[in-house]
């Protein structure tokens, strides 16, 4: 053993060869074991001595996670699909632009080669791209323990900073995203200080037309402006029934701002970044509008 | 301390360890392989200097857990030339002026080289994405840039010539 500069604090590392052995880890050593997929939110985090996990789970020799899948009226993702597998999938794009917008905007190429859905949301961070993403398309998260498996609503997960509805006992295997109905257009759009960078705010937002015209339904949630990922649905009732134009996004701009609770810090102080969220909520409905397909 | 019996083919060539499970690749490479030519550079993920590529994807080796790379192969930047003569890559790096101080210059070669893997032929804008992984504080980017399209062109006219790159 050669002399080496030691970072993280010590910890025991097992990996895992199927499913069923993780999840029997993790009920084994429970409160002690922490699941590691693509590693580039927990080692981060690890390496900073901020997580000290007494036992890291590696589930890269877990297969069957990583499809990408359109499967009756849902889209199935594994959880251990790359931000890459995402982002390169054009069917998926095809559906959901807000899902491109979002991958294609997750750290640098390195981090989209391993990092994972699955990772990014159980891990939960308020400043991460996808929760609100699949806030807005009512996306849910399948979670697997020994007991059988639970499906949870994305509307609901994100409790608290880096806190979910998921339990230590269970791992996130899929992410699913109900089919797109006609006439819905979808956005993520990003305000970021420099390329690559976690969101100063992240807005997703889903638009459904009714044969009017008039906005049937609408899904409108906001990144790291809060504890968590949140739905703002006050902008989403405001929505509701009016027309897609400046005046109704304007509106709903305002009511996602009074939704928010940003702090301030290096991205910014606080009302700088309510300024942003109006500004940045109406970009992303504008472009969900013009991305509504068969109008 | 416990440690685990590590097995990882670098650069083509098995190599063995027992470390300790909170070893970086990154540490594993430098000071255990001795391999000093990938770099650690910011050490959060955000620089890039460290960049090699792990069963074939480009990877940032400060956040990757050597017992993570376990059975896997690693390409570094000592396993690009061939033979004595420099991959296409490296010769237009200094043929374009393509760093200064040379910190960020393995990392960028061996992204530079991941991308070129995905796309042979990309156009600056791509190029520009594909390294915005990659810091470089010297150059500005442009003879960076400059060096990635040279060296895709030759190994769009000779692709044997990076076969270093493909070990991994």
């Amino acid at each position: 053993m050669v002399d080496s500069a030691m970072i993280p604090g010590q910890f025991e590392y097992v990996r895992p060869g199927s499913l069923d052995e993780a999840l029997k880890v993790l009920r084994d050593r429970e409160g002690e074991a922490k699941l590691l997929s693509g590693g580039y939110s927990l080692l981060p985090l690890i390496k900073l001595r901020l997580a000290q996990p007494a036992l890291l789970v590696d589930l890269q020799a877990v297969g069957g996670l990583d499809g990408i899948a359109r499967s009756g009226d849902e889209w199935r993702i594994g959880g251990r699909a790359t931000h890459r597998a995402i982002l390169d999938h054009d069917g998926l794009a095809a559906e959901f632009p807000v899902v491109r917008d979002a991958a294609g905007g997750i750290g640098d190429q390195q981090v989209r080669n391993w990092g994972t859905i699955g990772g990014s949301c159980a891990h939960a961070d308020p400043s991460s791209d996808w929760p609100a993403v699949l806030i807005a398309l009512g996306g849910s998260f399948v979670c697997r323990s020994l007991d059988g498996e639970r499906v949870l609503p994305a509307r609901g997960f994100f409790v608290d900073t880096f806190v979910t509805g998921i339990e230590p006992t269970e791992v996130l295997t899929e992410v699913r995203i109900p089919n797109a109905a006609p006439r819905t257009g979808s956005a993520y759009v990003k305000l970021e200080r420099r390329a690559g960078d976690f969101a100063t705010v992240g807005v997703a937002a889903v638009l459904r037309l009714g044969r009017d015209g008039r906005i049937a339904s609408a899904g409108l949630a906001l990144t790291a402006v809060g504890d968590a990922p949140f739905a703002a649905t006050g902008a989403e009732a405001a929505l509701i029934g009016a027309e897609p134009d400046e005046a109704a996004f304007r509106a709903a701009g305002a009511a996602a701002a009074s939704a928010a609770r940003p702090v301030s810090d290096s991205h910014g102080p606080a009302d700088y970044k309510l300024a942003m969220v109006r500004e940045v909520t109406v970009r992303a409905l504008r472009l969900a509008a013009s991305r509504v397909q068969g109008a | 301390m416990t440690t685990q019996h590590i097995s990882v083919t670098v650069n083509g060539k098995v190599r063995e360890a027992d470390v300790e499970p909170r070893l970086l690749l990154v540490h594993l490479l430098r000071d255990v392989f001795g391999l000093t030519g990938t770099h650690t550079g910011c050490d959060t993920s955000n620089c890039g200097a460290c960049t090699v590529h792990v069963n074939g994807r480009s990877a940032k080796s400060c956040t990757m857990l050597a017992v993570q790379a376990d059975g896997a192969t690693v390409a570094t930047i000592e396993g690009l030339e061939q033979g004595g003569k420099l991959h296409p890559l490296q010769q237009a790096f200094w043929d374009e002026h393509g760093l200064q101080c040379g910190f960020c210059t393995p990392g960028m070669i061996m992204q530079s080289a991941w991308l070129l893997e995905q796309n042979p032929d990309p156009d600056e804008h791509q190029i520009r994405e594909g390294i915005a992984g990659n810091l470089c504080r010297c150059t500005g980017y442009v003879n960076i840039v400059k060096a990635i399209q040279q060296g895709a062109a030759e190994l769009r006219a000779n692709p044997a010539a990076g076969a270093g790159a493909a070990s991994a």
